[in-house]
This record gives structure tokens, C-alpha cells and sequence, in this order.
């Protein structure tokens, strides 16, 4: 179906795909413009080909109220790198331009698409080639604030599940939800710790149970056994403070990309998909 | 009273925790049912009148209310003389309107937030919740946070950003005396929106058994409205101190509005009686026309932060810029919802008031009346200052004098050229 795809399509099709393979999705972070836009977009045209399955663009905000130090530092990153709204989109659009397939998510907060202007950003976005958004701050509580806007546009509305949301409430959000579940694996913020196998044993059949959506588990995956544990228990695992790290790790003193920063990142991003498909083996 | 008259400014927030198009509850997942739970919790509180009566009993034994209403009278006749020598002889006599201080800054911890800490850790004790955390700027809601904590045995950590730890350090010392901890919050300009960002995020982590005690009107709901009905005791005394000592109601009220939680406590109560004018003071800083500022509602433009839509700081992206104040207690890039709502429909008015203006408004109050008040209430000084001179004589100003001035002494010498 290459390059026939459209949007909000491309999510449900590719979680289908793997599911036929047999195996969960290994979806990754990263923030736009960190360090700088030509490095993030190199990133993300090598992403699909190191094994991402589904790929998320960390929007870059001032104030990201969900994020620990890590992401923190990294928006503060790609804002001096002149990170706007606008040229997130456009990072997507050059993306897009050479591959139809891989489903892309923006990530991120809701003021600055309130900047944007609600209607003109979910039609930009969806010309842009972007699937679906998760907006953090904007609970099904206030969903009439984006939700007709997204769906008009065919965008995904992806929302959070936390292990705070019980089942009287679970209902509620799944049915604001569409494309996939994500399940924030701890009750904290990004890049602290992770959650142990246990309770992801016991909170992955809860959420099963009031949805046929795919569910994808994020917060606190950094190691290949671990993203491999929560694809197969799951239907993907979300990388990102994990990514980002190796990303900082790569920087000159200056915060400025080195010649081995790409490689560092998607090598890493490959030896994690690796353990994601050796998964599918075992399984089948 | 006038609850259901129609136009009221009283009846807001809708369900939602809505003033209009602002307030709301806009926080990840995670917190959502603990917000909810808050809300709940509050709604049942103030339905058990042992809740209100507990909370009264300690705002008169332990705070030392009510709060004085004070006829400041030798600054009364001083801006009389000032009204005089701007309108040369011809009307000496018509102008300078009367000065009340309503003195907040007599409260136990020197400030109007105990009124609000309280009400929410007797409200955290209901909930069960075995810790406190709280944001503070200034220091002041932070040390009335470490106060109730002590006297409840909870304990507490404050977020103070590393800025205001350095500019505010009686404060930061108070607190530790009180067995709080203090974490310094070094993430953006390190002052109060990222301390409130970095309690957040600690809540998020800890939301089990962690009550967070917000000190102003701000954040998701229910904490505007909450905070609000605390502080409204300030309003409720004003009103029955001001009919007592002049038979009628104040023509103006006036209050500094860092997150706006002394405002809206003065302000509310008389929301509804036309003939009182409000006048809501924000920080400018070097001038409402530099880039170093704290005017949300005179420079923001409407946006989302720390779980509420309101006026905001923030570029043409919608990144938040950093606020600039001498008052740590001002510097903050936004503004409780209510204010934004009271901004857009005209009832109050929200003016500026520079560091310098603030700065001569608190050495002159030092002088004239015998009281230091805090850099946030000189903010509101500043405001009579200019307002009153400009009033008739037989009218009536109450200025919400939020805080007392001790912890700004260092701040205020450095200012001055004073080494201490
Ligand atoms: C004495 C005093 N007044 C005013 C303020 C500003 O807060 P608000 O606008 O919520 O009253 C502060 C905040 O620290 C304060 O300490």
C-alpha cells in the first residue's frame, strides 16, 4: 500500500501488519530540532530503517510539566536550535516526502498549538503527513477543546493511561482514544524509573478488557530486554528518555551534534528493535 | 445574598472549574484522578460544618483574626497635600481620598497565605494524605505551608526556585526552623513557574499519599476556586469592618496580583456591588513597555500552563517567556483564571505598578505609618498612591495590605545601596 496510506490509517494498518507478523511495534522519541533540525531530520529518515516501527516527534515546550531532566534538557535544546510549531511540521513534511509509510505522532503540550491556532494546526499537521497527536496536558476532560478539530483533520487522538486511572474512569478515556493506548507505565514523569513486570502483567489484561485497541507501553523502557518484555506483553514499546540520553551523550561541549551522533542514536535504536523482532521468534 | 441574580460575578466557576473560557483542568492523565479526588473531597468538606469550624477556630487562635482594617491617616493626609500641590490652589481641599489597610500582614507568618494553607491541610488530613509539597516565590506561602505542616506533624517540602532561594533567604531559613525541606529548582529562570512545575512533577510521582498545597488561585481545578473561598474571609471582614467604621461600602479596592490569591479573597465579596471600583496591580518590573515584567493580563495573551487557561507570558509560539519582578512573590508569568474572566468582562481593572514605583511605595509606607509591607503588597501601594490623590476626599480606598515587609529587607538595602 506504499504511498496510498492516508492519515489516521496508518497507525491502525501498521499495529495490524505487526500484529500479523507476530510481533509488538518498537516506537521511538526523540524531540524535534534536538540538537539542531538537519541532525533531527537525518534521525528521522534513519529511524524506520534501524527498526522503528512508529515514530514519535517530541514537540519542544518551555514548560513540559510531564518530562524529567533528561527531555527537559532536551527542549531547551531544540528551542535554541529555533524549534517552532511550524517547523516541526515542516521537519515532517520533508520526512514524509520520502517515506509514505511509517506512521509519525506528534507528542507535546498543548499551548503551542493554542499559538498555532487549533484548526489551521490539525490541518497542517495532516498535510504534513503527521498520523496522530498526543497532547499531554489536554485530559478527555477537556477534549472538546481538540478532539472535533483532530477528527475532522483524520488525525489519531492517542491518550494516556495511567496506572492512576481506575476502571470507573478507564471508559471514559478509552472512548477518546483512537489509533492506540498509551499506557504510562509508572505514576512520574519521564527518564525516572520503570515499572516493574508485575504490575505491567496485571495492568496490560485490565485495559484489554475495555478496549480492542492496540496498547502501547511507555515511561521508563530504556534496554532492549525491557522494550522486548513490554512489545510482547503489549502491542509496542515507547523508547525515548533512553534514546535522547545517548543522543546528549554524543553532543560536543557545546551542545552541538558530532559527526557520530546519528549513528550513535539509530545503532542503538537497532540493537532495540532487534530484541523487539527476536521477540516474534520466540513467540511463534 | 445576591447569589442569584442574573449578571452576578459570583456564580463562576461552572462544573468544569470554568471562568468564562478560562480555569479548567488541563493535566496529564496521571494527576486526573487525583484532581478529581481533590475536588471531591473539598465539595464534601465544605458541605461538614466541623470543617468550617475547625478552620475558624484555628484562624482566630492560631492566625489572630480578624485582621485589623487600619485608617492609615498620616498617608491620607500626605497624599492629600500631594493632591493639593498637583492641582495648585484652586482645589487643595477636594481631593485625597481616604486610605484603609486591611492588615494581612498581622496574620501569624506575616502574610494572607495561611488563610488558604490552612483550609487545604485540614482538607489533605480528611483525604488521608500523610505528606505535604508546596511551590513558593516569595517564601511566604512556603513558610505558611512548613507552619501548618508543624503544627499538624506532616511532613513537608517546599520548591523554591534557585533564584528566589537566594533572594529570599529568611524565608528559606523560617522554613527549615519549621522542619520543612526546601528543594531548589534550577530549571528555567528558577523562580516560582518553575517551582510550581518541578511540585508538579514531584505530585505526579508521589500522588498516593502527597496533598499539593498550592499557594495562589492558580493551577487545575478545584485549587482557583479553592483557594479563592479560603482567602474570601479577607473580603468578608473588610466588608463588615469598613460598614462598621464608615456606614457604607469603599469606592475602591486594591490589591498586588502575583497568581492573584489576596486579590480575589478582597475582591470577591464585593464583586457584585457596582459602585466599588477594583483595581487588580501587577508587577511591571522595568516598565510595562521593556521585555522585564511580570503583566500577564497588560502583555500576555490567553494560553495554557500549570493545568488552567489564562492569560500567560509567552512568545508568538506559544513558548512561555520568563517573568521579571523585584517581588519574588510577583514573578510569575501567569495569572489566576478568575482574573483573566474579571480582566475580559471589564469588572476589575489590572494596572501596573514598576519596581521602582513599589520600592518608594514601601519606604514611604515604612515612614508614614510605622509598617514595612512586603515588596508584593508595595506593589498595591504604588496603586493608591497614584489613584488616590485623584479621588474626592469623603471616598473610601482599601488597600490589601497582603504582607509585612522583613523577609524583603535584604533585597530592598541591596536596592538602595545599603550593605547590611
Ligand atoms: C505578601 C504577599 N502578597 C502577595 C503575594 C502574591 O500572591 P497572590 O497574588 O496570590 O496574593 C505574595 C506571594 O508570595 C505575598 O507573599
Amino acid at each position: 500500500m506504499s504511498g496510498a496510506a492516508t492519515n489516521g490509517s496508518r497507525i491502525a494498518g501498521r499495529f495490524a501488519a505487526l500484529k500479523q507478523a507476530g510481533r509488538g511495534a518498537l516506537v521511538t522519541y526523540l524531540q524535534a530540532y534536538d540538537p539542531d533540525p538537519a541532525t533531527s531530520l537525518a534521525l528521522l529518515r534513519g529511524l524506520p530503517g534501524a527498526g522503528a516501527d512508529l515514530i514519535e516527534v517530541g514537540v519542544p515546550f518551555t514548560d513540559p510539566m510531564a518530562d524529567g531532566p533528561s527531555i527537559q534538557r532536551a527542549a531547551q535544546r531544540a528551542l535554541k536550535a529555533g524549534a517552532t510549531l511550524a517547523g516541526v511540521l515542516a521537519l515532517v513534511r520533508d520526512f514524509r516526502a520520502g517515506d509514505a509509510a511509517t506512521p509519525i505522532i506528534l507528542m507535546g503540550y498543548y499551548n503551542p498549538i493554542l499559538a498555532y491556532g487549533i484548526d489551521r494546526f490539525c490541518t497542517d499537521a495532516a498535510a504534513s503527513g503527521v498520523d496522530g497527536l498526543i497532547v499531554v496536558d489536554v485530559p478527555p476532560e477537556e477534549a472538546d477543546e481538540i478532539e472535533p478539530q483532530a477528527k475532522a483533520a483524520g488525525l489519531d487522538l492517542i491518550r494516556l493511561v495511567a496506572p492512576t486511572t481506575d476502571d470507573a474512569r478507564l471508559p471514559r478515556v478509552l472512548a477518546a482514544t483512537s489509533g492506540f493506548v498509551y499506557y504510562v507505565s509508572i505514576t512520574g514523569i519521564t527518564g525516572t524509573r520503570s515499572a516493574t513486570a508485575a504490575s505491567l502483567e496485571q495492568a496490560i489484561p485490565r485495559i484489554r478488557q475495555h478496549t480492542g485497541l492496540p496498547v502501547a507501553i511507555g515511561f521508563g523502557i530504556r534496554t532492549p530486554q525491557q522494550a522486548a518484555a513490554a512489545a510482547r506483553l503489549a502491542d509496542g514499546a515507547v523508547v525515548g528518555t533512553a534514546l535522547v540520553d545517548t543522543l546528549a551523550g554524543s553532543l560536543d561541549e557545546q551542545g552541538r551534534a558530532r559527526p557520530e551522533t546519528v549513528r550513535q542514536v539509530l545503532d542503538q535504536v537497532r540493537g532495540l528493535a532487534e530484541a523487539v523482532r527476536d521477540t516474534a521468534n520466540r513467540v511463534a | 445574598m445576591n447569589q442569584l441574580r442574573p449578571n452576578s460575578f459570583r456564580l463562576s466557576p461552572d462544573a468544569r472549574g470554568r471562568f468564562g473560557p478560562f480555569g479548567g483542568r488541563f493535566v496529564a492523565e496521571t494527576l486526573m484522578p487525583l484532581i478529581l479526588e481533590v475536588e471531591q473531597a473539598y465539595e464534601a468538606a465544605k458541605r461538614d460544618p466541623a470543617f468550617d469550624t475547625e478552620w475558624r477556630r484555628l484562624l482566630t487562635h492560631y492566625v489572630g483574626r480578624p485582621s485589623p482594617l487600619w485608617y492609615a491617616g498620616r498617608l491620607t493626609e500626605h497624599l492629600r497635600q500631594e493632591a493639593g500641590k498637583g492641582r495648585g490652589a484652586a482645589a487643595p481641599e477636594a481631593h485625597g481620598a481616604k486610605i484603609y489597610f486591611k492588615r494581612e500582614e498581622l496574620n501569624h507568618t506575616g502574610a494572607h497565605k495561611i488563610n488558604a494553607v490552612l483550609g487545604q491541610i485540614l482538607l489533605a488530613k480528611r483525604m488521608g494524605k500523610t505528606r505535604i509539597i508546596a511551590e513558593t516565590g516569595a517564601g511566604q506561602h512556603g513558610v505558611a505551608t512548613a507552619t501548618a505542616c508543624a503544627l499538624f506533624d506532616l511532613p513537608c517540602t517546599v520548591f523554591m526556585g534557585a533564584t528566589d532561594v537566594e533572594r529570599q533567604q529568611p524565608n528559606v531559613f523560617r522554613m527549615k526552623l519549621l522542619g520543612a525541606e526546601v528543594m531548589p529548582v534550577t530549571s528555567g529562570a528558577a523562580t516560582l513557574k518553575d517551582a510550581m512545575n518541578e511540585a508538579l512533577r514531584h505530585w505526579v510521582a508521589n500522588v498516593e499519599d502527597t496533598y499539593y498545597c498550592i499557594g495562589t488561585v492558580a493551577g487545575p481545578h478545584p485549587y482557583p476556586v479553592m483557594v479563592r473561598d479560603f482567602q474570601c474571609v479577607i473580603g468578608e471582614e473588610t466588608r463588615e469592618q469598613v460598614l462598621a467604621a464608615e456606614g457604607r461600602l469603599p469606592d475602591a479596592l486594591v490589591c498586588a496580583v502575583g497568581g492573584g490569591s489576596s486579590a480575589m479573597g478582597l475582591f470577591f465579596p464585593f464583586l457584585d456591588d457596582a459602585g466599588v471600583a477594583m483595581y487588580g496591580v501587577e508587577a511591571a518590573g522595568r516598565g510595562l513597555d521593556t521585555a522585564e515584567h511580570a503583566a500577564s493580563l497588560n502583555r500576555g495573551r490567553p494560553g495554557v500552563l500549570h493545568g488552567n487557561r489564562t492569560y500567560l507570558l509567552q512568545d508568538a509560539h506559544g513558548q512561555i517567556t520568563e517573568a521579571h519582578s523585584i517581588s519574588a512573590g510577583l514573578d510569575y508569568p501567569g495569572i489566576g483564571p478568575e482574573h483573566s474572566w474579571l480582566h475580559e468582562q471589564g469588572r476589575v481593572q489590572y494596572v501596573g505598578a514598576t519596581d521602582a514605583e513599589a520600592l518608594d511605595a514601601f519606604q514611604l509606607c515604612s515612614r508614614l505609618e510605622g509598617i514595612i509591607p512586603a515588596l508584593e503588597s508595595a506593589h498595591g501601594l504604588a496603586q493608591v498612591i497614584k489613584l488616590a490623590p485623584t479621588m474626592p476626599r469623603d471616598s473610601i480606598i482599601v488597600l490589601n495590605l497582603s504582607g509585612r515587609g522583613d523577609k524583603d529587607i535584604f533585597t530592598v538595602a541591596q536596592h538602595l545601596g545599603v550593605k547590611l
